[in-house]
């Protein structure tokens, strides 16, 4: 018999788990409120279904929201033992495992990224973030910051679109943890999870206004960070609006880190594991679509082995399914708004223009909805724009290099700094390149591996101070 | 000796040091991104339509095996019935690719299957350990085939791999493949012995420059057996023999696959790895005695709605 395709069968994971509401308030002093804004939509993007209607939170929202956690703060939390945050943080973590299901599926349809991500990556990481620190709370006098160190106050918190519910991990765990109260901001785009893990925080009983969550756009964020009564501010997203937020905390008294944008290499020597190499390329730049601050999104190959791993790059590529983020079996989902498509598109024109080649995977892009083909480009020098701006998106610019010293000036070559990754079987390459490239983090033959313990941040302007680990517990503690 | 390969592969060929510098330069294997690569394409969800087409391609993949000290004429007949006619309720179910038996029962293999297009493979070159001399591991082939068998599954010598005597593992494949006439020859890596990725890709390399026809995970004597990553591996060893030589080499997997999910992971693998092209008993199949059994039993289930049990399918 002659081999027929073996089509994999639709298999779509059930969105019946989840009960999304028509409309959704604000989360403050342990209540649902009505804001006092106007509302906004937040749409499907893999079908510009609108999902629900949320509320924008006004300048007076976001006073109501830093007041509770001020008096959550000063009246409970601040007197709450390490012990007894830990309980709460413990309890909060087994939650999000429990209903892990629920919120995969929801970050899956607010967001576009597939099912099989957000499943396997997002919530879990989420959760083991909530474990992590959890587990720090009654152990902060043994982290390295003298014996008894005291929390900050209030945090104001922003986040991005790109790993919603992570992302909130990522800031709300260790803050919690190191006994400040929390108003955090979830993009606009993607506001669910979050309200969602509102929900969460009462079913563990956390005491109203330890968790605070505003929705809004760029004027609610910018309300909530410009507060008098506010600490601390983190924020992860742009670099441009990193260096606006920048400016508007200095001169006060608010302690600040920043989590912004990356222009990574990925650096692939001649005597790399190739076949692991090739993977470690797709999951450095199309996992979440490329929407990731970290993603290997230069790729710089010693030019001994640049066709082949081109060639097979291509070959592998040509096996990513795309389409449905609901279908267990997509790899590459949605992009998450029609803004970010259209950056993607004028980047990807100019890269054009300016003489670098096209290729895009030959993948049929459904007719809703905001979609883009995994793409590279080859041809690509160092001053293209291609390999200088973030794009945020499914698309790969291939640089050669020919020797070990100019792999590392090219790598370092860009005003980000936040990582990089090294392939090859040779031990002592991988040190030398680990002490020389200037990224937060470098990946050796791996590339976006997480885990709540290793520390991440960046360089230059890809921000400053760390989420996770030991380090990361300074940006939320009163210490220098 | 039989070269079918290229000259500048074949230049390689010519001494352990030459084989040395070409398996040693191929690009080596990362475990944990191969591992992870194939956790990964397990996760791949076979539902309804492609899960009843997977099914049975399966069941076309099976070499069906017995190779047990205590086997009887019995049991081989049984073993030949049952492979041509896996389903005895259901006529639709297709029949196995081949019985796989010791040598002294493939005249009684061949008695029963006569010319119904099942093929017989025999395990020879004193299967598993491989330990005698070249001249009974000859005789074993030619033993074998001239009894009926048209496929010979024969094991490297782990011994002369580990130590480095490529050569000799290189001339015994071509030896063997040379007194297997027409046969087709299946080249047994026992990866459960090679211990590393790296060995696994220089052994199926090595292997396939010496004229394999198919190259075959496991004795199924030995843990572990199949698995996954180790699978890959020889996949992209295929592809990429495939890409230097347009020649298509077969893989087996055999031992521990043993439900029918697992079945389906490896056909994911083949899939995504090297394409439709493999996806044909010619150039893909899987070794085992107790899977056929439960692709059975998913097959009726697929086809009534409802499980029936152990008891509606046949024990041998």
């Amino acid at each position: 018999m002659q081999p027929t395709p073996f089509e994999y069968a639709p298999a779509p994971e059930s969105r019946a788990v989840v009960d999304i509401a028509s409309s959704y308030g604000l989360y403050i002093d342990g209540a649902f409120v009505d804001g006092t804004g106007r509302r906004f939509k937040t749409v499907n993007p893999a079908t510009e279904e609108v999902l629900a209607e949320v509320a924008e939170a006004s300048g007076g929202d976001v006073d109501r929201a830093v007041k509770a956690a001020r008096h959550a703060y000063n009246r409970v939390w601040s007197k709450t033992s390490g012990r007894d945050r830990g309980k709460y943080l413990f309890r909060i973590a087994r939650i999000l495992q429990e209903r892990a299901r629920e919120f995969a599926v929801l970050e899956t349809l607010d967001n576009g990224k597939p099912i099989k991500e957000s499943r396997d990556v997002d919530i879990p990481l989420a959760a083991a973030h909530f474990f992590y620190h959890a587990g720090w709370a009654d152990k902060l006098s043994y982290a390295g910051f003298g014996s008894d160190p005291k929390p900050l106050g209030v945090a104001a918190q922003v986040i991005p679109w790109n790993f919603p519910l992570l992302m909130l991990a990522w800031k709300i765990a260790p803050a919690l943890a190191a006994g400040n109260t929390v108003v955090l901001k979830p993009a606009e785009t993607t506001p669910l999870t979050a309200l969602l893990f509102a929900e969460v925080c009462e079913q563990a009983d956390l005491p109203p206004g330890v968790v605070n969550i505003v929705t809004g756009a760029g004027a609610t964020g910018q309300a909530l960070v410009e507060h008098a009564d506010v600490d601390k501010v983190a924020f992860t997203g742009s670099t441009e609006v990193g260096k606006a937020i920048a400016r508007a905390v200095a001169g006060t008294r608010k302690r600040l880190t920043l989590e912004l944008g990356g222009k990574a290499a990925n650096v692939i020597f001649d005597d790399a594991p190739i076949d692991q190499a090739v993977e470690g390329i797709v999951r450095g730049i199309f996992f979440n679509q490329g929407h990731v601050c970290c993603a290997g999104s230069r790729l710089l190959v010693q030019e001994t082995v640049a066709d082949e791993v081109v060639e097979r790059l291509k070959r592998r590529l040509t096996t990513l399914r795309l389409g449905d983020p609901m279908d267990k079996n997509t790899d590459i989902g949605a992009i998450n708004s029609p803004e970010q498509l259209e950056r993607i598109r004028t980047l990807t024109g100019i890269g054009e223009e300016e003489g670098a080649t096209r290729w895009s995977a030959p993948c049929e892009l459904p007719d809703r909805g905001y979609w883009f083909a995994p793409t590279l480009f080859t041809d690509v020098s160092q001053a293209h724009r291609i390999a200088r701006d973030e794009i945020f998106g499914p698309v790969l610019s291939v640089l050669t290099f020919r020797t070990p010293d100019e792999a590392i000036a090219k790598a370092n070559n860009t005003p980000y700094g936040l990582s990089a990754g090294v392939w090859t079987e040779k031990g002592s390459r991988i040190l030398r390149m680990a002490n020389a490239v200037r990224a937060g983090v470098v990946w050796a033959n791996t590339f976006n591996h997480f885990d709540p313990a290793s520390p991440f941040g960046g360089y230059k302007e890809s921000g400053f101070g760390r989420e996770g680990g030991r380090h990361g517990l300074a940006a939320y503690l009163d210490v220098a | 000796m039989t070269l079918t390969v290229p000259t500048p592969l074949a230049d390689a060929a010519t001494s352990d040091a030459a084989l040395r510098r070409f398996l040693h330069g191929l690009p080596g294997v990362d475990q944990v991104g191969a591992e992870g690569r194939a956790a990964n394409l397990a996760t791949r969800s076979i539902k309804t339509t492609a899960k009843a087409y997977a099914i049975d391609l399966a069941i076309r993949m099976i070499d069906l095996t017995t190779l047990e000290g205590a086997d009887t004429p019995g049991k081989v007949r049984s073993l030949c019935a049952k492979a041509v006619r896996p389903d005895p309720t259901d006529p639709s179910t297709p029949s196995v690719a081949a019985v796989c038996v010791y040598g002294d029962l493939v005249g009684l293999a061949r008695d029963y299957l006569g010319d119904s297009g099942l093929h017989i493979a025999a395990v020879a070159t004193a299967f598993p350990s491989g330990r005698a001399s070249l001249e009974v591991k000859l005789a074993d082939t030619r033993h074998a085939v001239a009894a009926g068998a048209d496929e010979i599954d024969m094991v490297i010598d782990r011994g002369a791999f580990l130590s480095g005597r490529y050569l000799q593992v290189y001339e015994e494949i071509a030896a063997v493949k040379d007194a297997c006439g027409e046969a087709h020859l299946k080249v047994i890596l026992e990866t459960g012995e090679l211990a590393t990725y790296d060995n696994v890709r220089r052994a199926s390399w090595l292997a396939m420059m010496a004229g394999a026809d198919f190259i075959k995970t496991s004795t199924g004597k030995i843990a572990p057996a199949a698995t996954l990553p180790v699978t890959l591996v020889m996949l992209e060893a295929v592809r990429d023999w495939r890409d230097a030589t347009g020649t298509l080499v077969g893989v087996k997997p055999a031992g521990g696959i043993r439900t029918t999910k697992d079945a389906l992971r490896y056909l994911v693998l083949v899939n995504e790895t090297v394409g439709i092209e493999w996806l044909t008993p010619d150039l893909f199949r899987i070794g085992a005695s107790s899977l056929l059994n439960d692709l059975l039993l998913q097959r009726q289930k697929l086809a009534s709605g409802h499980y029936s049990g152990a008891d509606y399918v046949t024990v041998d």
